[in-house]
């Protein structure tokens, strides 16, 4: 079943004089979920940014190595990361609504791509992607009140439905439940399974029971170092190496 | 009170002396050990300063605000009340230094009370201003009909006693050259603060910025001579002449472009900050779902900025409006109801100051008018800036 969606090989990303991803190989397959876990500060938001070219809107931040997705080289000169971006979503690690309404929020990516041909069909793309981000039935009555004013937990949930309304193949999540109650929690997870369906969702996470539960694949990352990447039942019952070990134990981090 | 000096020295000397004492007294209480004490000595000392000066010192504008309006002398009498105070407070804070005692927290209370003293002071000049020019304006209307002066179409002093003073040729000289200034300005400011915030590299940004500002530095009569030798016969003679627009160099549109220039920084400058303090994140959001730059400025920072903008719009607007200088050498000095922009205009500031310089009687209307425009101008800014403060109450809370 395993088609590679995503491949890198030999990435480093530099700040500045800084190296913060150090020689990292990975394969990202299709129609899976696949966790990066590792301690605060070791690169997984870097390396996640490296996969839909967020790292251009930072001055000091080089990318070096090779990231294919399809098979495309996604730095190549002739890509252009706009285009890429609609394609690899994303959500933050800090929710960041615009300061608008909430519809707007949704349609926002939706009406940049010309995804709707009219109100209508706009209207449904939003409803569906609220639903899906289990926000709908807290939204619905106040759609046109600003997304600003949701709860921090809302404000999250309203940034994946952000991300789905504009129907990427590949999600990047940055740590997407850490403001969100158990109840949201379970809601996201459920989403993120079905996300799986039909694109390939990368999370990062600090929580090694999300980990296990929602994804295939899982990658542990420690100091800009990719440690140990495998089956996430192997990870977490099994690692190889002992640096894996003592994370998911809970000795380093 | 021409003994101001001797008193004021005595209020410094008192202050210095009761810090230095207040410092060693504390020390002796505390019996050398400075923990056993509830406040710090240098507190005890700054408690001191503070109960030997302000009240003095408060007493000090008070009597003087009474001899201004009451016309009175200072006598010996007042000295001693400032001194008394001084002392009372000197004495009583460095009784005062025991052990236990709160210095801190007391010293907090003058504090506060000194704050409030300044803001009292500043809100009261303001009062004290608003109400000079009502009391002269309504004398004016008592010589003169107020539905003339609002609803007249024509000005046109003179010292025969039969004036007419409409102010509605001079608001709407005001208002044109404010709307062209703001016109040029506006886009143009605008522009420039995109482009330094989310374009200029930081090389290119450390060098643009300054020398924007620069502008906003020139005495406005500098502009006005720009706007006189050049700015107002340029425009005489490739647009008006050539269009049959007229023949005059001064012109609203002369004042106007060059008043733009002046607003330039204001509006550049301002939504510069203002654009800059959208958080990178919102930037990131919209990046992220594939937006371009351009599409994200215009749909998610100038959004999110847009009550700072208009604040910076507003601004300027005021300054605009209250503009002197470039419109007496841009725009001419004739009162005039007119569409034509290349036609010489003026404005209320400078029909006041015209109404106030020569030789003056305080007493006939042509005088007492500039209290009228004066006071009218007032209402338009003061409007203007609440009309501000609104919109950006209103819009702030979009975003943390
Ligand atoms: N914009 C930046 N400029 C300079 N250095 C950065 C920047 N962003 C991240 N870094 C550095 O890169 C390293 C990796 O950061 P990154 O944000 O990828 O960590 P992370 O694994 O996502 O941590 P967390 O779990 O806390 O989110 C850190 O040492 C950090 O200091
Ligand atoms: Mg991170």
């Amino acid at each position: 079943m395993q088609d590679n969606k995503i491949t890198a090989r030999n990435v480093q990303v530099y700040y500045g004089d800084n190296q913060a991803i150090k020689d990292v190989n990975v394969d990202i397959a299709d129609k899976t979920v696949t966790a990066f876990i590792g301690p605060s500060g070791c690169g997984k938001s870097t390396f996640l940014r490296c996969l839909n070219r967020m790292n251009d809107t930072i001055d000091i931040c080089r990318v070096e190595g090779d990231i294919r997705i399809d098979g495309e080289d996604i730095y190549d000169p002739k890509v252009d990361p706009v285009q890429l971006r609609a394609k690899v979503g994303m959500v933050f690690q800090k929710p960041n609504p615009f300061p608008k309404s909430i519809y707007d929020n949704v349609a926002y990516g939706p009406k940049i791509h010309g995804l709707a041909r009219n109100k209508a069909e706009l209207d449904e793309i939003v409803e569906k992607s609220l639903r899906k981000a289990a926000l709908w039935n807290e939204a619905k009555d106040r759609l046109a009140a600003p997304g600003t004013g949701l709860s921090g937990g809302q404000q999250q949930r309203l940034c994946i439905a952000r991300a789905i309304a504009t129907s990427p193949e590949v999600l990047l999540m940055d740590e997407p439940c850490s403001a969100l109650d158990p109840i949201a929690t379970a809601q996201v997870e459920e989403l993120i399974d079905e996300l799986r369906q039909s694109f390939s969702v990368v999370i990062v996470t600090h929580s090694m029971q999300q980990a296990a539960r929602v994804s295939q694949k899982t990658a542990f990352f420690h100091l800009g170092n990719l440690v140990e990447y495998d089956e996430t039942d192997k990870i977490f019952t099994n690692p190889e190496d002992p640096r894996t070990e003592s994370y998911i134990s809970g000795r380093i981090g | 009170m021409q003994s101001l000096t001797p008193l004021l020295l005595v209020i410094t000397g008192l202050a210095v002396a009761g810090y230095f004492i207040a410092k060693s007294r504390a020390m002796k209480v505390a019996g050398g050990d400075i923990r056993t004490l509830v406040s710090l000595p240098r507190q005890h000392a700054l408690n001191t300063v503070l109960s030997t000066s302000v009240p003095a010192l408060a007493a000090i504008l008070l009597i003087s605000l009474y001899l201004r309006l009451t016309g009175g002398q200072g006598s010996w009498f007042f000295g001693f009340v400032v001194i008394g105070l001084a002392v009372t407070g000197f004495a009583t804070s460095l009784i005062g230094i025991k052990q236990d005692r709160r210095a801190r927290t007391l010293a907090e209370r003058w504090i506060l009370g000194l704050l409030i003293f300044a803001s009292t002071i500043a809100i009261m000049t303001t009062v004290g201003i608003v109400f000079s020019m009502l009391f002269e304006t309504y004398n004016f209307f008592g010589q003169y009909d107020w539905r003339n002066f609002f609803f007249s179409t024509t000005w046109s002093p003179n010292f025969r006693g039969n004036s007419d003073l409409g102010i509605l040729p001079l608001l709407w000289g005001t208002l044109y050259i404010s709307f062209i200034a703001l016109a040029f300005a506006v886009p143009i400011g605008l522009f420039a603060a995109i482009y330094l915030s989310e374009y200029a590299g930081p090389r290119m940004r450390s060098v643009a910025k300054p020398a924007i500002e620069v502008l906003a530095g020139i005495p406005t009569i500098v502009y006005g001579l720009f706007a006189l030798f050049i700015v107002g016969p340029a425009l005489r003679d490739y647009f008006a002449e050539p269009m049959g627009l007229g023949q005059s160099a001064s012109s609203v549109m002369t004042a106007g472009l060059v008043m733009g220039i002046m607003l330039i920084p204001f509006v550049s400058s301002l939504s510069d900050d203002i654009i800059n303090a959208v958080p990178q994140s919102m930037r990131d959001g919209s990046l992220g779902l594939g937006a371009t730059k351009s599409e994200t400025i215009r749909q998610v920072v100038i959004p999110a900025a847009l009550p700072g903008v208009i604040g910076a719009v507003l601004l300027a607007a005021s300054r605009a409006i209250g503009e002197t200088m470039i419109v007496v050498l841009g725009a001419g000095a004739a009162a005039r109801l007119s569409l034509n922009p290349f036609e010489a205009m003026t404005t209320v500031t400078v029909k006041i100051v015209s109404q106030l310089t020569g030789d003056t009687d305080f007493a006939s209307p042509e005088t007492l008018v500039a209290f009228a425009l004066g006071l009218t101008l007032f209402v338009i800014t003061l409007g203007l800036n609440v009309f501000a403060l609104f919109i950006v109450r209103r819009y702030r809370e979009q975003y943390e």
